[in-house]
Formats: structure tokens, C-alpha cells, sequence
């Protein structure tokens, strides 16, 4: 089957996916086009800030997608993603700090600054291979995974879940957070990593780099969300739904519901990881902030407030929330947790399906 | 959370850790005695409270059973022992000669042929009536081999037969959430059909349904019988009258009686029990 039939079956009768896919096209291609062709001066013209903005969200969208993934076609709330989307940025981020060789503020050829600082004599163990790409991405996807395998086995085979799982996972994500702080465990401390110079040898401040990162994460984004299309349309996917609904029925009817959970947990933590990767060499920093619970929990607010169980929903909710706090930020800083909040019950009391939900009635009403 | 069970089991010495114990396949279904279903002797307590007492009771190879009991009599309970959700604290459990339930986890119990009914109605709502017949279908259910899962045309007929079985046909697209409360029972009764169950437990399947509902109802689990080995629990009198061969009366967790229906009626201890309502 080609590549392209299968694509368009996994969208058939779904408006949403067409939108979104359409969309992706749009700013993944057109974004970098008018970046590259415009004037300066034309009101088109995306500027690099823009660009790495943009492509911030979009690491964003594959977190929000990653978390619907589970929870809204599974009810497993994860409130502790931010640590496979850390955990991804941080094995990126070793990577990008061994690049930067003599070129640091004590120019070892080896040891990164802090290590320097720290009066290290050797690269810790679980930094070696770190300065080949191929090795570091095969971390970004094993250090994520691996650690949701172990989690969530644990987990589920002691069949935790709802309210308790959802105080596992914070707790999970807050422990990483405190024991990345510490200086002894060798990534960086609270500094975290930072001052990178290249990747693959192209220099991270130039614009072709910046406009690689960001088709790159335009065409990770894309095919994160068809394959979880491709799993939810399967009839895995339905099975998944399923142990939503009707967990015990699920389990009477044969399947060994723990074994549906974990390999949808573990897939969701590696896409989780996979957008962390992404998000490192745009922002240029990755510390232990990262793995803040507030964090996470602010990516489930993106998916409330899109829409649960839909995919685009979390997609959306993830730009239009960054957008809102990307404004905030800047305009009203102190408020911002307060218009969050407000947002979360607003969206709760009133769009109990969120913005897409929202959209879809509109629809319906009109025709 | 239940992680301290989990602990127990881990320090409970009096057998070895479960995952020393070789994997117990689930050997083939043997009723060569004539006997599908052996209960012998199972005791099951809440708290003191004995739910089931030395409960003993054999059912045959393509038999309707009707248990019939008092709220309260225990007839739930002996079904969540049969299928693994409650362990007995003493007895024996065997599904013909070789299979011990006792031993089986609750999808084990599923795909060795036990299929099972439960008292509320508990379809997949967001599913449709096809795809809910579909999740139930008999076969290989690892996780990864679902993710490519295509329904072969026998598959497809399989379920076509099994809507029309059930009288559903026509709401094959409709999703489950949305059936009257009677056809949601045929579809859980229709679900359990597609795991191709030798035994098939039916907890009170007419509560709530209108008479018309009961009337097919009844004619749907005659027709099963046979085929399968079928037991029902019901209150509804009338009903059991219209499907019994076999009756067994539980009675505070014990078998009262058992027999035909006219016989079981006669028994002067059944009457007691049933005081004032018209056994
Ligand atoms: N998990 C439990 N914990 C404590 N007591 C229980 C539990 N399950 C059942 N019981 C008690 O065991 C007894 C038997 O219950 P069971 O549900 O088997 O009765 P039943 O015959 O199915 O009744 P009904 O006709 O009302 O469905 C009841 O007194 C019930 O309160
Ligand atoms: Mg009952």
C-alpha cells in the first residue's frame, strides 16, 4: 500500500485531521518560504524569532498529542509528561554540549564547562557516545522509553490508576526535577545545559539551521500525529477506548488490559521525548525547570482546553494557550498563572469538550 | 492504590513466587465425564459474613440452568468465582475435568470459554454495536498483532450472524451508548457469542426489559442452549417458568434444592424460603 492511500485513510471522515494536516503544510513549507524569499520589510515576513516561536509550539503540539494520546483515548492522565519531554531534551542536549569542544569558556576538548567548574577529572559514564548524533537520538528515544516501560509497568500491573496514577506521575516528575538540580548528578545543575554552538556541524544561530530545526519539527509533528491516527483508527485503538470506558469488561471480554496500557504509555513517553529533542536546540537551553509539575500540568490544561480525544484538539489547545502565555509573559507577567487558571474552569465549566467541541457544534448548527 | 496486595502476595510463602511457577497453559476443555462445571465445597466470606457456604453444584454440557435465590442468596458471588474476580477462601473450581478456575486469572477464564453476563448492562457506549461485537470476536488478543488486525470475510460474517442472532442487525452503525436498555443486553449476550463460550453465565438478563423484551429474551437463550452450556440467574418468576429444564435454589449461600421446576416448587423448605411470594 503506498504511502499516500494509507494518509488519506487514516483521514477519511475527518475534517479535523485534513484542517490540521493542510495547516501543518502551510506553515512547514510557507513559513521558511517567505522567511527565505520576502523582504525584510513585507508584512509577511516571518522573522527568525517568529520562526523559532513557531517551532517552540509545535514541540508543544507533539507533548499535547503525546498526553491525548493516553488520556483522552485511554483516561490514563499523566501529570508527569514534562519528564519524558525532559528526559529527550536532556539526551539532546548532551549531545549539543559535547560539540562544543575547545570552544568553551575553559576550552577542554572533552569535559563540558560546568564539569570544568566542578573540578572533574573524566566524562561520567553515561556521557560517553554522547558526541555521536546517531547514539544521542537512539537516547532521546531509549531514555524516555525505558523509563515509561519500568513506570508503567510497575503502574499498571498493580493496577494503579485514575487520581493515584495521576499522584505517581507528578511525584515522578518532581523527583527527576530535584535530582537533576543537584550538581553531583552531572548534567549541569540548575544551569542545566546551555551555550550550545552546533549541531551536525551547522551553526545553531544561522538561519538555514534554524529553518532545518524548524521543517524538521514540522515533519516530526506530522508524522507523530498520523501515526497516532494509524494507532487509534487500528484496532488497538479500539481496544484502548475500550479500557477507557469499560476497563473490567475489557478485561473479562480477554485482553490483558496492563499490556494495552504500557505499550500506549511507552509510546506516548518516547513522542514526548522526541518532541523534548526538538524543543532543545530551538530555545538553546535545557535545566532541571523543565520538569516543573506546574509544567506538566499546564500541558494537560492545552489539551482541556482544545479538546480531549481528538488529537487536533490537543494541537490547538497547545498553540492557542502558548500564545496567550507567550503574550502574558510579556505584557502582564504576574497574571499569567491567574488567566491560566481561569482558563482551566472556564473551559471545564463551559466547553466540556473544549475549543473543538466548541467548533463542532457551531458546524452542526449551521447545517 | 493496590500496591500493598501486591506486597502480600510477594510475601506469602505458602507457595512460590508466582513467576517461578511454569506458565499453566490452559488445557483443552474435557466434559467426557458429562460434567462442564464442578463446584465443590466453595466457601466464600466478607468480613465473617459467609457468602457462599459450602456451596457444591455441577452443571452439564449443553444444559439451561436456572438459579433462582433470595437477594442476598450468594448467586453473584458463585459467578465472580467461576470467572476468577473473587477467590474462594476453601472448594474446588473446575470447568470440565482438567481446568482448575482456581488457578486462572480472569482473561484466562475468558479465553478457556467462560463467558459472562453481568447484572448491569455494560457495553462499550462509544463503540458502535459492530465494532463493540467485534472487540468481543474469539482470537489471538496481544496488543501488537491488534495493531494491524484486518476482520477476514468469515470474521465479518461471523458478526453479521451474530447481529442477526441478536436482533440487531439494523443497528449495526448505531453507537451502543445509545440502545434502548433491553437491546443492550442482547448485545452484551451477543458479545459474549463471539468468544464462542462452551459456558455462558447470565446474570438476570429481563430486569427492567418490557414483557415483548423478556419474550425474546427467552427464546434467544433457549436457542443458545445446546450449543452452549448456558446457566441464568433470574428473579422473574414467570421467566424461569418459560426456560427451565433444571432449577437450582440458592439459599444463603448453600443449593436448597434442585430439580425440575414443578418439583423444585413442591419442596416444602423452597416454599418456606419463599414465603409469601409465588414460587
Ligand atoms: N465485596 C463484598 N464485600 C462484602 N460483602 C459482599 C461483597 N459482595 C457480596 N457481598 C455480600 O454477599 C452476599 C451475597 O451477595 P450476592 O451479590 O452474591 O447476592 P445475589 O444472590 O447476587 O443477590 P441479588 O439477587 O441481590 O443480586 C450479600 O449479602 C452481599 O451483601
Ligand atoms: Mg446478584
Amino acid at each position: 500500500m503506498s504511502d499516500r492511500s494509507l494518509v488519506s485513510r487514516l483521514m477519511q471522515h475527518d475534517l479535523g485531521s485534513r484542517i490540521f494536516i493542510g495547516v501543518l503544510l502551510l506553515v512547514g513549507l510557507g513559513m521558511p518560504l517567505a522567511h527565505l524569499l520576502l523582504p525584510e520589510s513585507s508584512f509577511l515576513h516571518p522573522s527568525t524569532y517568529t520562526l523559532s516561536l513557531v517551532g517552540k509550539y509545535m514541540t508543544y503540539a507533539l507533548l499535547a498529542i503525546s498526553i491525548d494520546l493516553i488520556w483522552g483515548y485511554c483516561g490514563i492522565l499523566s501529570l508527569g509528561h514534562t519528564a519524558f519531554f525532559a528526559l529527550g531534551g536532556y539526551a539532546m542536549g548532551m549531545y549539543l554540549m559535547r560539540q562544543i569542544g575547545t570552544r568553551g569558556v575553559y576550552g577542554d576538548p572533552v569535559l563540558p564547562d560546568f564539569m570544568v567548574f566542578l573540578s572533574w577529572e573524566s566524562l561520567p559514564w553515561y556521557w560517553q557516545g554522547m558526541d555521536m548524533f546517531w547514539f544521542a537520538m537512539l537516547m532521546v528515544l531509549l531514555v524516555p522509553g525505558l523509563l515509561a516501560l519500568v513506570f508503567g509497568w510497575l503502574a499498571f500491573r498493580s493496577r494503579v490508576a485514575g487520581v493515584y496514577f495521576s499522584i505517581i506521575t507528578q511525584a515522578l516528575t518532581f523527583a527527576l526535577m530535584l535530582a537533576f538540580f543537584r550538581n553531583e548528578m552531572g548534567f549541569g545543575g540548575n544551569n542545566g545545559l546551555t551555550d550550545f554552538k552546533d549541531i551536525l556541524g551547522y551553526d545553531l544561530q544561522a538561519t538555514g539551521t534554524r529553518i532545518g530545526l524548524f521543517m524538521v519539527t514540522a515533519l516530526a509533528l506530522g508524522l507523530g500525529y498520523l501515526a497516532c491516527r494509524w494507532i487509534v483508527g487500528s484496532r488497538f485503538g479500539r481496544v484502548v477506548t475500550a479500557i477507557r470506558d469499560g476497563e473490567g469488561r475489557a478485561r473479562f471480554i480477554g485482553y490483558r488490559v496492563e499490556h494495552y496500557k504500557l505499550w500506549l504509555f511507552v509510546f506516548s513517553g518516547v513522542l514526548a521525548g522526541i518532541a523534548g529533542a526538538l524543543y532543545v536546540p530551538q530555545v538553546g537551553i535545557i535545566n532541571p525547570g523543565e520538569f516543573a509539575p506546574l509544567n506538566a500540568i499546564e500541558a494537560v490544561v492545552w489539551v482541556v482546553v482544545g479538546g480531549r480525544g481528538t488529537l487536533y484538539g490537543a494541537v490547538l489547545g497547545a498553540v492557542l494557550v502558548n500564545y496567550m502565555k507567550t503574550y502574558f509573559t510579556v505584557a502582564w507577567p504576574e497574571a499569567w498563572l491567574y488567566a491560566l487558571g481561569t482558563l482551566f474552569v472556564v473551559v471545564t465549566l463551559f466547553l466540556p469538550r473544549g475549543v473543538v467541541g466548541l467548533l463542532e457544534k457551531l458546524r452542526r448548527q449551521k447545517a | 492504590m493496590k500496591l500493598p496486595r501486591s506486597l502480600e502476595a510477594f510475601a506469602d510463602r505458602s507457595q512460590v513466587f508466582d513467576l517461578v511457577n511454569p506458565a499453566v497453559r490452559s488445557p483443552k476443555l474435557d466434559v467426557s465425564h458429562g460434567t462442564i462445571l464442578y463446584l465443590e465445597d466453595i466457601t466464600v466470606s466478607f468480613d465473617g459474613f459467609r457468602a457462599l457456604n459450602d456451596l457444591t453444584l455441577y452443571v452439564a454440557p449443553g444444559e439451561l440452568r436456572c438459579i433462582i435465590g433470595a437477594n442476598g442468596a450468594g448467586k453473584t458471588t458463585m459467578m465472580d468465582v467461576i470467572t476468577g474476580k473473587t477467590r474462594p477462601d476453601s472448594g474446588t473450581a473446575f470447568f470440565g475435568q482438567s481446568i482448575d478456575l482456581l488457578r486462572l486469572s480472569e482473561p484466562e477464564i475468558a479465553q478457556a470459554g467462560i463467558g459472562r453476563k453481568f447484572q448491569k448492562p455494560t457495553v462499550f457506549p462509544e463503540h458502535t454495536v459492530f465494532e463493540n461485537l467485534e472487540l468481543a470476536m474469539a482470537g489471538d488478543r496481544r496488543a501488537w498483532k491488534m495493531l494491524c488486525a484486518r476482520l477476514t470475510s468469515e470474521q465479518h460474517d461471523r458478526i453479521d450472524e451474530v447481529l442477526a442472532l441478536i436482533g440487531l442487525a439494523a443497528q449495526r452503525q448505531a453507537p451502543a451508548g445509545s440502545l434502548s436498555h433491553g437491546q443492550k443486553q442482547w448485545l452484551e449476550i451477543g458479545m459474549l457469542l463471539m468468544q464462542r463460550p462452551a459456558l455462558l453465565l447470565v446474570d438476570e438478563p429481563v430486569a427492567g426489559m418490557t414483557p415483548q423484551e423478556t419474550e425474546r429474551t427467552a427464546e434467544l437463550l433457549v436457542s443458545l442452549a445446546g450449543q452452549h452450556t448456558v446457566v441464568v440467574v433470574e428473579h422473574d418468576m414467570d421467566f424461569v417458568r418459560s426456560i427451565a429444564r433444571t432449577v437450582t435454589v440458592l439459599h444463603e449461600g448453600s443449593v436448597l434444592a434442585e430439580g425440575n421446576m414443578a418439583d423444585v416448587q413442591a419442596d416444602p423448605r423452597v416454599v418456606e424460603v419463599y414465603l409469601g411470594e409465588p414460587a
